[in-house]
């Protein structure tokens, strides 16, 4: 690189030379166009963020019964523009460090049961109200509340007590829970002024942008909020979020430069979308896995050498290359995997093994045909995944009869109600919540009928110890109980996959969810 | 009584029977729906205690006899109630998607049913030469198509390679008309290939069976120009059969566009309906089943009613 390339670099990078006669410039100094476009973007980085601009969004994930109410919250679309508009207390960083938002500090009384956070002074809401730790407290109240309908309703379900001290919120829960402050960065919570109790759905939050313009389905517009506290986040002037809930248009739009960042790229285009020119696609290793579930106290499923012999029966890896496209990782019929804090990969890996398969299904003394219920809804490629299941298995002398079942009415009807199907998790930021939520004998998730007392115990006595290596140990063991007794089979874990071009940068992969975990809008900057 | 009017008043009636019989379906239709509201409602996240507190909220218990009643009747006088999902006003919410569906089927009407007549008229006068054969081939190739492939195909030429049409159609009221006909370019352009087939097909076939007729030899035999008679004395003859086509693709430009607002993320009806079937919405599906049967019946009414019209026996009786 000679010194007057070095030179149109700077000055592209800092937005005084603007792209494209950058671009003609560097072609004649003899610098091939690609390759001027990646110093370009690593340039761009390391200039630091940029203000200005408006971030056009195609996602799906938008219907047009959204709600600005961050309790109903459950698609995509709300899930991001909740997190433009308002802020909970904590946030994750992509090592999945706690981070402060709402809350500057915390600590935890030694048995892990009283918890008090210092909410931020000067922090102010779109209304031109000061945020106070009443305002915070009212927020948990209501999600508290079984009238709420809140999404997080399950997880404040551990809180007992919501009290106010001066700048301090104080939370006691019923049982020591060392990852309680986790819990507290759901992303429903976001703190709205006297919690909501008002008007849940006006949209006036402390985020870092207001609300302009809300049409759900369709597109939603936020702009910039003058004061807000922190001015390392909101660096474009406005956003707009398009929904575009079909595949192929939210590639086209970001393609012909309508849009600027889309979520959901399909494994099968991803590679396509990739050599376009200007596109950068981000994959990102996550906690979200597909899985298949078998009930472990409805037969046949109730005999665990049966289970055993599924278990030995499904081609991981085969999986990941078909189904996923390689944008995945192969599961070992735990919930949990490297992207979860305290995890243990001693752990052996379980392989696709016809000839144990054919051993365990032969002790289980179990003949006929298994039923195996999937849609197209379970999640993307269910249909092909459970027949290349019903081959491997066909291997190993089993046999799986597939039931294709309406992606209509498949939440209700079928997941959690039928004894063997194929669905899907969106993973948690903490094993005891995964485990919380789904495996633990009393959760309302545990859709594996999964009852194990020592599991139980183990997952309790986890919760309340502050000691991390001990936690590890605990939580080790669980994750073989759950592997060689469990009712899951878990073939793969699957890749976030978005997408956007080069007039923005920023991007810093959140294995916690897509798009950043939902902050790419308000992280990345303009660099057009 | 003029026998016209007794007729017309006739078919009017017969709407609007029909009508409140197909509220009825509408109305039962719904009750039949697997699932219930506030699952679809509250999703995969759904705690117990949250679908208990949802499902008392939205007196659900009540008799669906007495519900139908109180809804047609509020139906009638303008209200249609809230939307279960998120509280909203239902008559606002569906105006604005309604006013936007109406616009683009008025667009792909303007453009394909003038099209469909004059390709239909020159089929009649190039008949099996190789100008009939050309439309025919090319219509019947664009509506065997299933439409969100030729959406597809038009996305990929005119917006991503040439760039001279957005492939998102949002269109807002913060709009010019000329921002907004610029913004609906592809979807209308599809929508005038699906219809352009069965109305061009229909145009020909019905002025061809006219030709046949002796008062067609007469214009002939007068020597005038064949377009103008095709045009002028066939074209008539043949309108009944041709505005009942007419009037079913526009029904079906207004009703069955679903996939193609879908494709070209277009803020319709259709995408509205969609997504409060999947959450079970039942005040807003049955609006929307409501509206989409008035167009529908509405629109074969006046398609039979100009039929008669055009009808010279029943316009001059003896």
């Amino acid at each position: 690189m000679n010194d007057e390339f070095r030179y149109l670099l700077n000055r592209a990078a800092r937005g005084t030379l603007d792209r494209r006669a950058f671009m003609g410039r560097a072609a004649a100094l003899g610098v091939a166009g690609a390759s001027a476009s990646t110093l370009l973007s690593s340039a761009v980085l390391a200039q630091g963020p940029r203000q200005g601009g408006t971030l056009v969004m195609g996602m799906q994930g938008g219907e047009s019964t959204n709600s600005l109410d961050p309790a109903l919250a459950a698609s995509q679309v709300p899930y991001v523009y909740g997190y433009c508009a308002g802020e909970t207390m904590l946030g994750l960083d992509p090592a999945g460090n706690l981070t402060p938002k709402l809350a500057e500090e915390w600590d935890a009384s030694a048995d892990a049961q009283t918890w008090r956070f210092k909410i931020r002074s000067g922090v102010e809401f779109h209304n031109g109200q000061t945020l106070t730790a009443e305002d915070v407290a009212q927020t948990l109240r209501r999600h508290s509340n079984e009238d709420s309908q809140s999404g997080a309703l399950g997880i404040m379900r551990g809180i007992s007590s919501i009290a106010v001290d001066g700048q301090y919120v104080v939370l006691q829960t019923s049982t020591p829970n060392a990852d309680l402050p986790y819990l507290l960065a759901d992303y429903h919570l976001l703190i709205q002024p006297n919690g909501g109790m008002d008007d849940p759905a006006s949209g006036i939050m402390s985020g870092p942008y207001k609300w302009v313009e809300n049409e759900p389905g369709v597109r939603h517009v936020l702009e910039k909020f003058e004061n807000h506290w922190d001015s390392g986040v909101g660096h474009f002037n406005a956003i707009e979020i398009l929904v575009i809930n079909d595949a192929t248009a939210r590639n086209s739009a970001l393609q012909s430069g309508q849009v600027q960042l889309i979520n959901r790229v399909e494994p099968r285009v991803a590679g396509l979308l990739a050599r376009a020119p200007g596109v950068h696609v981000e994959s990102t290793a996550g906690r979200g896995h597909y899985v298949f579930i078998m009930h472990c106290n409805t037969a046949p499923f109730d005999n665990n050498d049966l289970r055993m012999a599924l278990k030995y029966a499904i081609n991981r890896e085969d999986m990941v290359e078909r189904i996923l496209r390689g944008y995945g990782s192969v599961g070992n019929d735990m919930p949990i995997n490297s992207a979860y804090p305290l995890f243990d990969d001693a752990i052996p890996q379980r392989t696709y093994d016809p000839d144990q398969a054919r051993f365990y299904f032969e002790r289980s003394g179990h003949s006929g045909p298994i039923d195996l219920r999937t849609s197209e809804v379970a999640f993307p490629g269910a249909i092909d995944a459970a027949q290349l299941f019903q081959e491997s298995a066909a291997a190993a002398g089993i046999e799986l009869n597939i039931i294709r079942e309406p992606g209509d009415g498949y939440w209700s009807e079928v997941w959690n109600a039928k004894p063997f199907c194929a669905s899907y998790w969106g993973g948690r930021p903490v094993q005891d919540q995964m485990y919380s939520t789904a495996y633990l004998s009393t959760a309302d998730w545990n859709d594996t009928r999964f009852f194990n007392e020592r599991f139980d115990s183990l997952l309790i006595e986890a919760r309340g110890e502050l000691d991390l290596a001990r936690r590890k140990a605990l939580y080790s063991e669980m994750g073989l109980i759950v592997r060689d007794e469990g009712g899951l089979i878990a073939p793969m874990f699957n890749d976030f996959i978005d997408a956007h071009n080069d007039q923005i940068a920023g991007w810093v992969a959140n294995p916690a969810a897509e798009l950043m975990a939902g902050q790419a809008p308000i992280m990345m900057w303009s660099a057009a | 009584m003029h026998p016209v009017l007794k007729l017309v008043i006739q078919r009017l009636a017969l709407g609007l029977l029909l009508l409140i019989a197909a509220s009825v379906l509408i109305f039962v239709g719904t009750q039949i729906l697997p699932g219930d509201v506030a699952q679809a409602v509250l999703g995969q996240n759904a705690t117990p205690e949250a679908l208990a507190n949802m499902r008392a909220q939205m007196g659900l218990d009540q008799p669906a006899s007495s519900r139908y009643f109180q809804w047609l009747f509020n139906a009638l006088h303008g209200d249609l109630g809230t939307a279960l999902s998120n509280g909203r006003d239902i008559a606002t919410a569906i105006g604005g998607r309604l006013k936007n569906t109406l616009f683009l089927a008025s667009v792909a009407a303007a453009i394909s049913v003038p099209t469909a007549i004059f390709l239909g008229l020159l089929a009649v006068r190039y008949r099996d030469r190789w100008p009939d054969k050309l439309i025919s081939a090319v219509t019947l190739t664009s509506i065997s198509l299933p439409e969100f492939l030729l959406g597809y195909v038009i996305m990929y030429v005119f917006s991503v390679q040439l760039g001279w049409f957005p492939s998102v159609s949002n269109i807002n009221s913060g709009m010019s008309l000329w921002q907004k006909l610029n913004a609906v370019a592809l979807p209308a352009m599809v929508l005038t290939l699906v219809v352009l087939a069965h109305m061009m097909r229909m145009t020909r076939a019905a002025i061809l069976n006219v030709m046949q007729s002796a008062y067609i030899e007469t214009a002939e035999l007068k020597g005038l120009r064949r377009f103008t008679i095709i045009a002028r004395h066939a074209m008539p003859n043949a309108l009944a059969p041709i505005v009942n086509v007419v009037m079913i693709n526009l029904a079906y430009l207004v009703v069955g566009v679903v996939v193609i607002e879908v494709v070209f993320v277009y803020p319709g009806m259709g995408q509205y309906l969609v997504d409060h079937v999947s959450k079970r919405d039942v005040p807003v599906v049955q609006a929307c089943g409501l509206i989409f049967a008035t167009v529908y019946i509405g629109l074969n009414l006046l398609a039979d009613i100009i039929s008669i019209l055009s009808n010279p026996r029943l316009r001059h009786p003896k």
